[in-house]
């Protein structure tokens, strides 16, 4: 039988790990690639840089809350934050299909430049390419984006350990619900929107607070929190509770999940983090996140509670809202094509 | 007021908690109490409800995933419809990854060109239907809940003449499975938890066999973890008192008699007939297929497709998971060469079998 890519493939889950680690992580090894982070982080001189790329084909291009470029531009930004970096440039390659609306395009510009002004990051280089009609849907972007990582800084999924405060920085599942709605032709009773918003103002607020204090930071885009907590939970050797009660979800977005069977945990999310951080600097940490508009809502909704070992292994531990307890597991599966 | 805020009502923790208690102070004893509804599979570990409950109440899961019992034949033929010319299946998402033979999957057979197409409902496929030229055919999986509204849409397809909607019809209804099940003396069930959705339609009078024949425990539940915990402390104080009865916990869904309009169109649309399930074998009469007037619309008389018996994977032990004599963790291939990302059988597909369910959930 002939192997072939399968939309879970890219769905950020378990199955995008194993394409990663089985087609090219052996081909292209380097230990900065192995890392598995949102950005790589490099040594030029003094200076150190980060640098991400992400490419983007959501569907519909334009939903409640934003659209693809508006995506294009945090997303890449918030790549780049999640190291701790201060984002310096970006750039925006586009493939086209013959055909598309030159008005939608000019919209898309707008919003993009717009986007790229509010964050103060300059878009410095690019490319278009058109394909035939039928040969691509639209428009899919790319992104890349280099910044500066502070001396000294060093963040990574790898650094939680046991007595860490787990924060949430705001509502879970707005952007996989909004995206979802908008395919599926539900009406939402409450309008959810996507939360999309560049969260580089909001991590450097907490670098001021405590730059010590944080370990790990990660948006919970594809896969949602859960995928991105258990990553955390393997790559440290850990076990970290959250708690149900604690996480904060939207009333449309939980009826929504009644009524669809969905997860909030495995919902996507296009404008938030998870900051795994001592416990010690939770508290100033949280006041700083909540000062800025991204981390108005931010919380705490777990612990790292132990170090794992052969009877307890590393796991997500979810204390349900019954008083019962269940693993998070990564996703596994496809929920949803192209949500981003 | 929202369903959000009405399902917050069945997961008060205080309340939780006092039943608990309840359940512990009854002292049944050992009891294995079989749930054979997926939904009720899901809801026991999304809450943590084993988790709950003392050690000596066991909570196993049968068959009462639609997706899992599918026989693997049955997945066979859907991959072969969707690789026809001019055929699209459109299909429920839970189908897509489940393997049929030599581990094809109708997922595998998209990527590979074939016409397959997610819908939500059977009536987004005959709106498509009416959308396209080409034949479009819904594999027609599910139990008594979701039989009528595919019913229905049959019934509508031939009110509007669209002649170009079939369906490959799979359909199993619940009482006969049980009443196997029940009948196996290795699998000592103490207690049913019955399915909420299902007995919305056949009504507390349909488990009064099981009660006689089996002097078996019956509680209909809802999917709440206040509906599932008030039915295991029912099933306890029956079987300490040493009682079989029909007791509904889900009085604000089901009723005695059922929903008799909903089995009525059930059954203008599709008559009885033997069925094939996966871990069960072949059941007398308790499958569906299309009757005689409705023929225009079954892709089996169509395509002249045979019933074939395809055997299951080697090593998977799915039928036995399904009829509760394993337990996930005791099939060698259970999370080694059987992962949600590459599954081997059906119960590790399914967003209800149980294997994806201890997979995902499982062990703490």
């Amino acid at each position: 039988m002939t192997r072939r890519i399968l939309l879970d493939h890219g769905s950020g889950g378990m199955a995008s790990r194993q394409l990663i680690e089985t087609v090219f992580l052996p081909r292209l090894n380097n230990p900065v690639l192995a890392r598995f982070e949102d950005s790589a982080v490099l040594s030029a001189g003094a200076a150190r840089i980060a640098f991400t790329t992400d490419s983007y084909v959501v569907d519909p291009i334009f939903f409640p809350g934003g659209d693809i470029g508006l995506l294009a531009v945090h997303g890449t930004v918030n790549d780049l934050a999640m190291q701790g970096a201060r984002p310096l440039a970006l750039s925006l390659s586009l493939i086209l299909e013959e055909g598309f609306a030159m008005a939608e395009l000019e919209r898309l510009a707008d919003s993009i430049g717009r986007a790229a002004d509010n964050c103060r990051v300059p878009i410095v280089t690019g490319d278009t390419k058109v394909v035939p009609r039928g040969k691509a849907d639209k428009i899919f972007i790319n992104t890349s984006g280099i910044g500066l990582v502070p001396d000294h800084l060093v963040l990574g999924a790898d650094l939680a350990r046991p007595g860490d405060t787990v924060l949430l920085s705001g509502f879970l599942g707005d952007h996989g619900v909004t995206i979802m709605a908008a395919r599926a032709g539900l009406s939402m009773q409450s309008a959810i929107q996507s939360d999309t918003a560049p969260l580089h103002t909001m991590v450097a607020a907490m670098l001021r607070a405590a730059p010590g204090g944080i370990r790990c930071l990660r948006d919970p885009t594809r896969g949602g929190a859960a995928t991105v907590l258990a990553e955390i939970a393997a790559s440290s050797g850990v076990r970290i509770e959250i708690d149900e009660d604690r996480l904060p979800v939207r009333p449309g977005v939980k009826t929504a999940c009644e009524l669809l069977g969905l997860d909030p945990l495995y919902l996507a999310n296009e404008g938030k983090c998870i900051a795994i951080v001592e416990a010690g600097a939770a508290e100033i940490l949280l006041t700083a996140m909540r000062e800025t508009p991204e981390g108005r809502d931010a919380r705490v909704i777990g612990t790292v509670t132990a170090t794992s070992s052969e009877k307890h292994p590393a796991r997500v531990i979810l204390k349900t809202g019954i008083g019962g307890a269940r693993i998070v597991g990564p996703l596994s599966g496809e929920p949803l094509p192209r949500i981003c | 007021m929202s369903l959000a805020a009405i399902s917050e009502g069945f997961r008060d923790r205080r309340l939780a908690a006092a039943l608990t208690e309840r359940i512990r102070e009854n002292k049944a004893g050992p009891l294995r109490i079989m749930e054979v509804c997926g939904t009720h599979t899901m809801a026991i570990f999304r809450h943590g409800i084993r988790s709950l409950l003392p050690a000596e109440i066991e909570l196993i899961s049968g068959p009462g995933c639609p997706v899992c019992v599918t026989a693997t034949g049955d997945i066979d033929l859907m991959i072969a419809l969707a690789a026809k010319p001019g055929v699209t299946l459109a299909t429920f998402g839970d189908l897509l990854r489940v393997p049929g033979s030599e581990g094809k999957s109708l997922a595998m057979a998209r990527a590979a060109g074939a016409r397959v197409e997610v819908v939500y409902s059977p009536a987004d496929a005959l709106d498509m239907a009416r959308n396209t030229d080409g034949l479009v055919v819904f594999p027609a999986i599910g139990f008594e809940t979701t039989i009528p509204v595919i019913a229905a849409t049959v019934l509508e397809a031939r009110s509007k003449n669209v002649r170009n909607f079939m369906l490959l019809v799979s359909h199993k209804v619940v009482p006969p499975a049980l009443e196997v099940l029940l009948s196996d003396p290795e699998l000592a069930i103490d207690g049913l938890l019955c399915p909420g959705h299902v007995s919305a339609i056949i009504g507390e009078q349909a488990y009064q066999p099981l009660v006689a024949q089996f002097h078996m425990p019956c509680v209909i539940a809802g999917f709440e973890p206040l509906d599932i915990l008030s039915a295991v402390y029912m099933l306890t104080r029956q079987a300490g008192r040493g009682q079989a009865r029909v007791e509904n916990c889900y009085g604000r869904v089901v009723s005695k008699e059922g929903n008799p309009r909903a089995r009525e169109i059930i059954y203008r649309v599709f008559k009885p007939c033997n069925a094939w399930w996966r871990g069960l074998g072949e059941i007398p009469g308790s499958g569906l297929e299309l009757q005689e007037e409705f023929r225009d619309f079954d892709a089996r008389t169509r395509f002249e497709l045979p019933a074939v018996f395809v055997p299951e994977p080697q090593g998977c032990r799915c039928g036995e998971i399904l009829t509760a004599r394993i337990k996930p963790p005791q099939c060698p291939l259970f999370n080694t060469r059987c992962t949600p990302t590459h599954p081997v059988g059906p119960c590790m597909v399914s967003s209800e079998g149980t294997c994806a369910a201890y997979s995902k959930y499982g062990d703490l």
